[in-house]
């Protein structure tokens, strides 16, 4: 129930961010979204979200978290009503309070996007269905941070102990905030690779170091190349920046081709949470290591595991049986 | 000379001690006393302390701060020590205590915070980290808070 001047911590259901699982947790969602992979790919249907309804909220431009989300809760039987800022109340000047209440009516669960930081613990504050933090701000995104976990898995077989590099804005990239903080809680040795001006903030790069991984600072990213089993691109993001002077100044710093990949391990991946605008290089899509558009569509299996936890759903060991 | 000797001793009130030198106008504004309030107020500042070398001390005639009043005080002068003063004599002692979280005692900071929309209904909510060295995080948006800036969005 929403709580105007009564504070209520938010339950097991929401999902803030990765703080907000447990390694166990986190192992378990990737087994679901696993075991989900057919459904996802349209090859059984298994309608375990029957007759529940998904608020897919987009206060922000979104492409794939808002399109898989949906395709998502459709693929499992679910409906989805949809909320963008254009062409809504918000548009009036109705607070993120009143709008959420009346999601609280319309839908079982909420996914939100907003540019405001805080805005889905804030969400999750005021109403009682699950909330699902799509991205706010440059805060947090721990949806992305578990479809990246799922891919690098696939690949490494385990999501321990391994030498990843962030590269980009870390200042302002929620997904590499989110990321970073899960990754380090399995032990992985962080290289994070940015302009001077887009260093990750001092208190999350206190927070990380704080678990006793190996955290590295740097301006410079072939050096990083030969170590890492994941190098993770981002863009830098023209609208997180007060000053347009201050983004043409670093628009561009980093551009990996495929020809910089020839010292790199034969197992390492490339990659990004998209969308790209020349961080990497067409001719990357082609090498062994690409695997964004992987990653893009493993947002689907992913994002179903979580609506399927948060709805208090069991995945069955066997998916369409 | 001891600052007692500096202000008259009050009959009635709140003596605030042990207030870090220099602060004792925040913790007017922090204790909302330095607006629209009638009660003579007495202020001392800089004067010798053997616990920290300089203080400042704040009398409030009149007025028994509250407990809750006084938790605000966590942010600037967690151990400063208060006296509730009835007819010349310290009739309580009370300690100022930082608890878990700090509810509708200031705004976050951050400009990008959802809190900084001021139509916005729910409490600002302010998570104690760590009590030492002093480590706040806003409850939504999860920003560290300099306290300088805090100190600016009493509420």
């Amino acid at each position: 129930m929403s709580a105007l001047g009564f504070v209520r911590g938010h339950g097991m259901s929401d999902l803030i961010t990765m703080g907000d699982l447990s390694n166990d947790e986190i192992l378990e969602i990737l087994d679901a979204a696993e075991r989900l992979l057919p459904v996802a790919n349209g090859d059984v249907y298994a309608p375990l979200l029957q007759g529940k309804v998904l608020g897919n909220l987009f206060f922000e431009n979104s492409t794939r978290t808002r399109m898989s989300f949906e395709s998502a809760m459709k693929r499992l039987g679910g409906e989805v009503v949809n909320l963008s800022s254009v062409g809504s109340s918000v548009a009036k000047g109705e607070t993120l309070y009143d709008t959420m209440q009346m999601v609280d009516g319309y839908a079982d669960i909420a996914v939100i996007r907003h540019p405001r930081q805080g805005a889905a613990q804030y969400s999750a504050d005021a109403i009682g269905i699950p909330i699902l933090n799509a991205g706010d701000g440059a805060g947090n995104h721990p949806t992305q941070t578990m479809l990246d976990l799922f891919t690098i898995r696939q690949d490494h077989g385990t999501i321990e102990g391994l030498n990843v590099v962030l590269v980009g804005d870390l200042r302002y990239g929620r997904t590499t905030h989110s990321l970073s903080h899960a990754l380090v809680r399995f032990g992985a040795k962080l290289t994070l690779v940015s302009p001077d001006s887009l260093r990750m903030p001092t208190e999350i790069v206190g927070d990380l170091q704080s678990h006793g991984s190996e955290v590295i600072e740097s301006e410079n990213l072939s050096g990083a190349i030969a170590e890492a089993d994941v190098i993770y691109m981002t863009r830098i993001q023209k609208e997180r920046f007060p000053d347009e002077d201050e983004y043409a100044k670093l628009a561009g710093i980093y551009k990996m081709t495929a020809d910089d990949l020839a010292g790199a391990k034969g197992g390492m991946i490339v990659m990004h949470p998209l969308p790209r605008v020349d961080e990497i290089d067409p001719s990357v899509d082609s090498t062994k290591h690409a695997r964004y558009f992987q990653q893009a569509f493993n947002g689907v299996p992913t994002r179903m595991a979580l609506l399927c936890r948060s709805l208090g759903v069991d995945v069955p060991k066997e998916v369409g049986e | 000379m001891s600052e007692m000797r500096r202000v008259t001793a009050i009959c009635n009130g709140t003596v605030v001690d042990h207030i870090p030198a220099g602060k004792a106008l925040q913790v007017m504004q922090m204790l909302r006393v330095d607006i629209g309030r009638s009660n003579p107020i007495s202020l001392v500042m800089n004067v010798p302390s053997g616990k920290a070398g300089r203080k400042d001390v704040l009398k409030i005639e009149d007025r028994e701060l509250t407990q809750e009043e006084l938790d605000r005080l966590a942010l600037i002068a967690p151990n400063a020590s208060v006296a509730i003063i009835r007819n010349y004599s310290v009739a309580e002692k009370r300690q100022i205590e930082l608890g878990s979280e700090l509810v509708n005692i200031a705004r976050c900071s951050f400009w990008n915070c959802i809190t900084q929309n001021s139509r916005e209904p729910l409490p600002h909510k302010l998570r104690v980290v760590s009590a030492s060295p002093l480590d706040l995080r806003c409850s939504y948006c999860g920003r560290s808070q300099s306290i300088d800036d805090l100190a600016e969005s009493i509420l």
